[in-house]
């Protein structure tokens, strides 16, 4: 019974008194909050195909840093920002244009990515390389990592705030938001940067094969059960937060449970956003079904221009 | 002249109090425009006018320029010649001097956007940051929603409202800055009849309230003739304007077409018929009906 768990066995002994757990806490809830905000724009735009690709492209980023012993996130951010640079610059407009280009751009990267995860496994003593880039590895990550993780956060989410109503008009119509002189390629073009820093945070803390999970997952929540901008991106930081957070506790106390070896934080965090998916859609589905007993007699409220 | 009142600054005042009641001179000039894209000649000399309260029917089948038309005095695409004049100076960031309903916008059900939020991105969509929320923008936000006819579901998502309650939010949306001129494309495509009758009783009261000039394009004249002032009928890139009566004839849109075309009033609705020889000239106009789709 989970009422009969006491406090102490819901938090394995160490929990909060270990710095790569403090670590990973912080780390993984300031991803979770850029990563919330970005997505519920990713998730509106239907660009989660171009957030997938920031990460697969952040791959190729992440294991040629290993290579030349600069620090992961480096790697991450560098390509995830020239990508969404060339994916502006060959032209994302048009759906199909924009399917176009970043297919191309992440065929291009997955390869690197190869050749690079290629030589870090064969030139490097430190066997884990290529898990921990493709995989994450939260618990190891050096403390100093939240200075660069705060600055890369408030920057992706400032570029958000300053972009705000014109993506949002250009998100519902790319033509209105042409009509009214807005500057649509800049706007598009600070988006994808913003998205670039958010997907690099999100590799960083579940590795670069699942920063999409991060980014579209508490999004595409927080879409099923918000019915305005502000809230949606409010429970999508939310929810990613809480997912980071149980997913590190689930995954600590797995090390207790499974004798010695847990299970990875990435699935842990990624197991629970699933999850929540799911019931958010049993919740979302009752409240349609209530709102359309009560409003189902719309159709009779006198309309306010009959026909002549 | 550039008008440049704060379109937030001014909401509180009472709406549309620039009403003229003299006689007015046009909302919108057409010169002479011309437009070719990718070497095609799309639009070809195109000149009329539309003055405040009037509705003005921009009529022509699939193809025809239509939205074409609609861009280049939105300043989308530049005419290769001829001018646009739209009183009241250009239409900027600052001043939109013109509302614009554009064509088939898909508004996806999980949209986190009530309606109200859509006709308040219409007031500041266009300013970067992010609004903040006060008595005057809400008000206007709320007038506006009444004038069309939206209060009754402007806490719905947009993406779950029916095509004429979506028409409604944006030309709600498409008004709140007071413009001159409101430019539709194809607005009833998709709306059934009773919907799209309300949608232009609806627009020809705001016209002729509020002395906003409206040119609304469609493929089919029909539901508009209760209230259309003036119709610009496009075909082969020509135009062709004036009364319903002047332009819908036979002689005056055979001579637009350059070809026998007849105009048939049946049953209260108009019909335009191409004649048989025609087809075996032009197979891509193989629809008899060129007026009525």
């Amino acid at each position: 019974m989970l009422v009969a768990l006491s406090w102490s066995s819901l938090f394995e002994p160490g929990f909060f008194s270990s710095e790569p757990v403090r670590v990973a806490l912080v780390v993984g809830a300031l991803a979770a909050v850029v990563s919330g905000i970005v997505g519920v724009f990713t998730v509106i735009r239907g660009q989660s195909f171009a957030g997938h690709a920031l990460s697969d492209i952040g791959t190729a980023g992440g294991s040629a840093a290993v290579l030349v012993g600069a620090s992961t996130l480096s790697g991450f951010v560098a390509f995830n920002v020239v990508a969404a640079g060339v994916m502006e610059l060959i032209g994302i407009r048009k759906p199909r244009g924009r399917d176009l280009a970043t297919g191309i751009v992440l065929g291009a990267s997955l390869g690197l990515a190869a050749l690079f995860l290629y030589e870090d496994t064969i030139s490097s003593s430190t066997t884990g390389a290529t898990v921990n880039v493709l995989f994450g590895s939260i618990f190891t990550l050096p403390p100093g990592i939240t200075i660069p993780m705060v600055v890369l956060g408030i920057a992706s989410v400032a570029l958000i705030a300053v972009l705000y109503r014109p993506l949002l008009l250009s998100s519902v119509s790319y033509e209105l938001a042409a009509a009214r002189r807005v500057p649509v390629r800049l706007v598009g073009g600070g988006y994808l940067l913003a998205l670039a820093l958010a997907v690099s945070m999100s590799a960083i803390t579940i590795g670069a094969i699942l920063s999409t999970a991060l980014l579209v997952g508490p999004a595409a929540i927080a879409l099923r059960l918000a019915t305005r901008t502000g809230v949606a991106i409010a429970v999508a930081a939310t929810v990613g937060v809480l997912a980071c957070w149980v997913g590190t506790l689930i995954a600590y106390d797995s090390t207790v449970w499974a004798g010695g070896n847990g299970w990875p934080v990435s699935f842990c965090i990624v197991a629970v956003i699933f999850v929540v998916y799911f019931a958010s859609g049993v919740v979302s589905r009752l409240r349609t079904d209530r709102r359309r007993a009560t409003t189902s007699d719309r159709g009779g409220v006198v309309q306010p221009f009959e026909v002549a | 002249m550039i008008v440049t009142t704060d379109p937030v600054a001014s909401t509180g005042g009472p709406p549309f109090r620039d009403i003229t009641g003299g006689v007015a001179e046009p909302v919108l000039r057409v010169e002479d425009v011309s437009v070719s894209l990718g070497g095609r000649r799309v639009l070809d000399r195109v000149s009329f006018s539309v003055e405040g309260g009037e509705f003005c029917g921009l009529i022509g089948s699939n193809g025809a320029g239509k939205t074409t038309l609609l861009r280049v005095i939105l300043g989308l695409i530049n005419p290769s010649s001829g001018r646009i004049e739209v009183s009241g100076g250009t239409h900027t960031r600052r001043s939109p001097q013109i509302g614009y309903v554009p064509q088939k916008i898909v508004l996806e059900a999980d949209m986190p956007l009530r309606a109200r939020d859509l006709v308040g991105l219409g007031l500041d969509g266009h300013r970067f940051g992010i609004s903040r929320p006060g008595t005057q923008r809400r008000l206007a936000v709320e007038e506006m929603l009444d004038a069309v006819g939206a209060t009754q579901f402007a806490d719905a998502r947009i993406g779950n409202l029916s095509g004429g309650e979506q028409q409604r939010v944006m030309i709600a949306q498409a008004l709140i800055c007071r413009p001159k001129l409101l430019l539709l494309d194809e607005p009833l495509a998709n709306l059934d009849i009773r919907s799209a009758a309300e949608v232009v009783q609806l627009l020809a009261r705001i016209a002729a309230e509020h002395q906003i000039a409206i040119l609304l394009s469609a493929h089919d004249m029909n539901p508009l003739l209760p209230v259309m002032d003036r119709v610009v009928y496009l075909a082969e890139g020509r135009a062709a304007s004036g009364t319903t009566e002047q332009v819908v004839r036979t002689d005056t849109l055979s001579a637009l077409y350059g070809h026998h075309v007849e105009v048939i009033h049946v049953a209260g609705r108009v019909l335009v018929v191409s004649g048989a020889e025609h087809q075996a000239h032009h197979p891509d106009d193989a629809d008899p009906f060129l007026g009525w789709a």
